[in-house]
């Protein structure tokens, strides 16, 4: 039985279609992440697993049990909220024992299980002190003992990592990922960045303009897109028209090239013109431009390197071509 | 040669700038000192002139102020009339306070929440229009609704609910001969004056509180009344302390409503009236202007007790 289960869900505020029949089986004990731009409708599909949204028609199943008519507070699903949402006038102890406070569990027994939580995020001692005496990467970790305390049958993570430096980031990816798979607890996990989804998740749902685009193993989004705006956001891979696959191969499809597999050169293939260089240290990014079809090749650093403006001939070989269904 | 700086600057006001720019801090000085001449001396010098006072005594056979440092005047707000009229004083803005909290709380949290755009302006308009009349009108106004022939007691009738205004006018403190001339009738136009000054707070406070705090108690289980309880309003309180210090102290001091409307028992601000005016008790009007402020004093430090500024 699916942890959390979407069944042609919609959500509409007024004329905005913030989530338009999307259905979805989320399995127990997965860590699975909602990928797309801001206003793609994943933090709306979060917040109605949560209870702060109703759907407009369609149903949600947690467990099998239908929680249309379920209020937040009826839920066993606890959510890490972007802005953290810590209750500034309440010390550490008491923000991460505020569910088990709601929940009548007596004091002495609340403390020994805020105090383990707050172990269990490597916080311990931090007790006393008030939300505002933290740090950013603190108080996401108040914020996931809070939620976690509770024992969820499902943790919701809205962009939590959003507001840490890159350095915070990674480490917490680690620790996060970590604790999933100790606590063996359903994450499910909204985030605009591709890289945290890819190397999280076990699985991803790629989300935009309401709609779901795919959903994947971090491999098959990567390497294999469904559609060419997976590979263009989740990838930045190539894309090519249908127009022009159907030129160079005859079948008429659009179809997506990573930007490591493109070589400079040699007979035949795309004609393109170089528009700009760009050293990143291990590649050299390499920008192009074949009619009105962009593209990216990153080269390794032993590659001959073309000039900028000079009109060079792409190559590729056939295997590395991924076709995808829809039009461009 | 070229020079870093724009032509020189000519005038007197372009040569002023300079220098206040150099200066900052003759700036402050030059911008702080009118407001704090005024609050400073004229403000709160002549209100400490006016506490000197209250340790003053007045003799009482030839009515002059004795201009000897004694406590006798202090002591008399203990006699039992004047004690009466402090603890009667004191009630009333307790319950005037509480009253327009518990009134005014829904609507400054729909303000804050709910109303946008237009709405918004329907609110400030709505909060705000009240202050821009006359208070004595108003407060006549009330006189009229409130009165025996007026159109609380007209609509009773009609509704055939005369019955029950006639048995809450018949009991005791609270009740009158008419709600105009009932301790009732002052608390009604208290409330309906100061409530503006409680809201405004109020809402300003609520509208800090993130939605998502809200969202997040009831994640954690909490049904809305627990949110309510240890959420929403601990973090609107610094705002329902200062609405309370509006509503408290104005109802402490006005003695105006009381005098229109209600019975002919004194408030503090009447007594202050009196004493000062036709009986000429200055320092027993001081000592009687004393009470507001050290009952304020107590109140915040209270309040700041049980943390209600932990929020801020």
């Amino acid at each position: 039985m699916p942890a959390v289960s979407f069944d042609e869900v919609s959500r509409h505020f007024g004329q905005v279609r913030a989530v338009d029949r999307v259905s979805l089986d989320i399995a127990e004990g997965e860590f699975f992440a909602m990928l797309g731009p801001s206003g793609s409708g994943k933090t709306t599909c979060l917040r109605l697993i949560a209870g702060f949204e109703r759907p407009t028609s369609g149903d949600i199943r947690l467990f099998g049990e239908s929680v249309r008519d379920l209020p937040p507070y009826r839920r066993q699903v606890n959510t890490v909220f972007q802005d953290y949402a810590l209750f500034p006038h309440l010390n550490v102890r008491d923000n991460v024992g505020y569910g088990l406070m709601i929940a009548g569990r007596p004091k002495a027994e609340r403390h020994r299980e805020v105090e383990a939580a707050l172990e269990m995020v490597r916080l311990g001692g931090y007790g006393t002190r008030k939300p505002s005496e933290l740090s950013g990467g603190q108080r996401q970790r108040v914020a996931l003992a809070r939620a976690l305390v509770n024992r969820p049958r499902v943790l919701l993570l809205d962009e939590p990592l959003g507001a840490l430096d890159l350095k915070l980031r990674e480490q917490m990816q680690e620790e996060l990922k970590g604790l999933q798979r100790q606590l063996g607890i359903t994450f499910v996990f909204v985030t605009h960045d591709q890289g945290e989804a890819l190397s999280m998740a076990d699985r991803i749902a790629v989300f935009n303009d309401g709609h779901i685009q795919q959903v994947g193993t971090p491999e098959d989004v990567y390497f294999r897109p469904d559609v060419p705006f997976v590979a263009d956001f989740v990838g930045s891979s190539n894309v090519l028209p249908a127009e022009l696959v159907a030129q160079l191969t005859g079948q008429r499809q659009p179809a997506a090239i990573r930007p490591e597999h493109l070589r400079l050169g040699g007979e035949g293939g795309l004609t393109a013109r170089v528009t700009g260089l760009s050293f990143l240290g291990l590649t050299t990014r390499v920008s192009l431009e074949a009619g009105d079809t962009r593209l990216t090749a990153l080269l390794p650093q032993d590659a001959p390197r073309p000039a900028q403006g000079e009109t060079v001939s792409v190559n590729w070989s056939p295997a590395d071509l991924h076709f995808m269904r829809g039009a461009t | 040669m070229s020079t870093v700086s724009t032509p020189a600057a000519h005038g007197p006001f372009a040569r002023m700038s300079d220098a206040l720019w150099r200066n900052p801090r003759l700036l402050l000085l030059i911008l702080l000192a009118p407001p704090l001449l005024w609050l400073g001396v004229i403000y709160l010098g002549s209100l400490f002139a006016l506490l000197l006072q209250s340790f003053f005594s007045i003799d009482q056979f030839s009515g002059l102020v004795v201009r000897e440092f004694t406590l006798r005047t202090y002591a008399e707000l203990f006699t039992p009339a004047n004690f009466d009229i402090i603890v009667r004083t004191v009630t009333m803005a307790a319950c005037v306070t509480l009253a327009s909290a518990v009134i005014g709380f829904p609507i400054a949290y729909y303000a804050a929440r709910y109303a946008r755009g237009r709405w918004r302006a329907v609110f400030y308009l709505g909060i705000m229009m009240p202050l821009w009349s006359s208070y004595l009108v108003k407060v006549y106004a009330w006189k009229l609704i409130l009165a025996k022939e007026g159109i609380v007691s007209w609509a009773l009738d009609k509704a055939h609910l005369q019955w029950l205004l006639d048995a809450y006018l018949s009991l005791p403190v609270v009740g009158g001969n008419s709600l105009s001339v009932s301790t009732t009738g002052t608390f009604l136009v208290f409330v309906y004056v100061w409530m503006p000054f409680m809201i405004l707070p109020m809402q300003a406070a609520l509208e800090r509180v993130p939605v998502s705090m809200l969202e997040a108690s009831g994640d954690l289980g909490a049904q809305p009344r627990q949110t309510f309880r240890h959420v929403l309003f601990p973090l609107a309180l610094p705002g329902v302390v200062a609405g309370s210090i509006f509503t408290f102290s104005l109802t402490l001091g006005d003695y105006i409503i009381p005098q229109i409307i209600g019975t002919s028992r004194l408030f503090i601000g009447q007594a202050v009236y009196q004493h000062q005016g036709v009986a000429g008790n200055i320092p027993l009007a001081a000592a009687f202007a004393v009470v507001p402020i050290l009952i304020m004093g107590l109140y915040l430090w209270g309040a700041k007790r049980m943390g209600a500024f932990n929020a801020l």
